[in-house]
């Protein structure tokens, strides 16, 4: 995005809303929606990566070693992950104000 | 060299078409808008018409492929009626909202219930609001001239909007009428192929239909209102250029018989023509009496409507979809807002006729005209008219 969306005026508005720009979506942090965020514990975790695949964001990212962490920018605290894993290693923990 | 041809109104909608040479069609048979699209499937099937025909299980889905090949880039047909018009409704939106320049018929006719199949606008005046460029005709040579400068209105590329023609169902599209053909050679002339602005390509991505954040919808939609207000002068250029090719001129509000007039009748779509009729007969006893139809309905003509006016005391306007519970019918409110503004105003009187295919003979203008009168002399009875109705 070459400017905040609010600096925008009509005129400047693409023809059709077309977005020329790739990947733009990133630019749209859905963190910020959370309530909760996922906390594995490595010493239970056996690198399955169930939690990678069920990620309905594709916030989970894969670390050195095999283990995983989550993209908090993008993570909307769903709990999916949490739910499927399949030894129990994710607790949700609830965001602090 | 133009020919005229005796022949159904749908069938010289498709062909029409044909000459525009459409090369995308995505459409589901609805009465009574199902010739246009049958004998377009005829035309594609027999290889009359180079174009892709998408048969699709639903009005959702034909306008949905509609929106499809446009930003394919394949100049873009449809049409449909009533409830068909009904279920394509939040894509109408959409396609607007796009800019892509689909075009499409819609065979007026009442939506349900009670079931209907019959002509009025309630279907239309449903889908007033979907930021389309929209027109009524009233004959079958109208039809087919609209049916082809529309796709030049809507292809230009400081418009680029989807263009609805509305034509009354049965008591248009099924009447066979003399009309004269432009030839091919003309229409190449007239409407060069469709070079479109935007369009898929996997050379240059692009994302198509993203959302637009609170922040922005507002610039979105302003951004909109004012090109389709706009297009005003593009559609103006090419009823022109048509009427130099053809000897056939359009005007966004049309006069009959206005000269001095003190009462002005208004109608739109093919019971004009029945207007007509009562208005010479009023005219030859001597009543102040003329007609205004009005053409474009989106982008609404403010200036040549209240320029129209002209004088004249007492407008009445004919309504054929009634908005229940509302101020009457859909064109009264409009006009009437419209004229409000004017330092010296008519009275606007309005008339729900023709609903669900009930008859208007020439007497039912007549009638109207002298209750009218009657009811602008004192303080109306009613916010509106149902003209007759039984009981």
């Amino acid at each position: 995005m070459t400017k905040p969306l609010e600096d925008f005026t009509w005129q400047e508005i693409e023809l059709g809303g077309i977005l020329r720009e790739p990947g733009s979506a990133r630019d749209y942090k859905v963190g910020d929606w959370k309530s909760q965020h996922p906390v594995w514990t490595k010493s239970h975790c056996i690198r399955c990566g169930i939690c990678w695949t069920v990620c309905p964001e594709g916030a989970i990212i894969e670390e050195e070693g095999g283990y995983f962490d989550v993209n908090l920018d993008y993570c909307k605290g769903c709990g999916i992950c949490a739910r499927e894993c399949v030894t129990g290693c994710i607790s949700m923990v609830t965001e602090e104000e | 060299m133009a020919k005229r041809v005796g022949i159904e109104v749908s069938l010289a909608v498709s062909h029409a078409v044909q000459l525009a040479r459409a090369e995308a069609i995505a459409a589901y048979p609805i009465t009574p808008q199902t010739h246009i699209v049958e004998h377009l499937s005829s035309l594609v099937a027999n290889g009359d018409l180079e174009a892709e025909f998408i048969n699709v299980e639903s009005e959702h889905s034909a306008i949905s492929a509609c929106i499809g090949t446009s930003a394919a880039g394949a100049r873009t047909y449809t049409a449909t009626s009533s409830q068909g018009l009904a279920l394509m409704h939040e894509i109408l939106f959409i396609a607007s909202a796009m800019r892509f320049p689909i075009v499409m018929a819609v065979a007026n006719r009442a939506l349900s219930g009670p079931l209907s199949i019959w002509n009025d606008h309630s279907d239309i005046m449903g889908a007033r609001d979907i930021g389309w460029i929209q027109v009524f005709v009233e004959n079958g040579q109208e039809a087919f001239d609209h049916s082809i400068m529309a796709f030049k209105i809507a292809e230009h590329r400081r418009v680029l909007l989807p263009m609805i023609v509305n034509l009354d169902g049965f008591i248009l599209s099924h009447v066979v009428e003399a009309l004269e053909f432009a030839d091919q050679d003309t229409v190449d002339r007239f409407l060069p192929s469709y070079s479109p602005w935007h369009h898929l390509d996997p050379k240059k991505p692009v994302t198509m239909g993203a959302f637009g954040m609170p922040e922005i919808f507002a610039e979105f939609k302003m951004k909109h209102q004012v090109t389709l207000m706009n297009s005003y002068d593009q559609i103006m250029k090419v009823w022109q250029e048509w009427g130099q090719l053809t000897g056939r001129d359009y005007h966004p509000v049309e006069h009959y018989k206005t000269e001095g007039a003190k009462v002005l009748l208004l109608t739109m779509g093919c019971l004009s023509e029945v207007a007509e009729i009562a208005v010479d007969e009023l005219r030859s006893a001597g009543e102040s009496v003329g007609l205004l139809k009005l053409r474009l309905w989106r982008p609404f003509p403010f200036a040549a409507l209240r320029e129209a006016i002209n004088g004249a005391e007492l407008v009445i306007v004919c309504d054929r979809a009634l908005s229940v519970g509302g101020v009457g019918g859909p064109v009264l409110a409009e006009v009437r807002s419209v004229l409000y503004p004017m330092a010296s105003r008519p009275k606007v009187l309005g008339y729900i006729i023709g609903l669900g295919g009930r008859d208007v003979p020439p007497e039912a203008f007549k009638e109207i005209f002298s209750q009218a009168q009657a009811e602008a002399e004192q303080e109306p009875s009613e916010e509106f008219y149902m003209y007759g109705v039984r009981g």
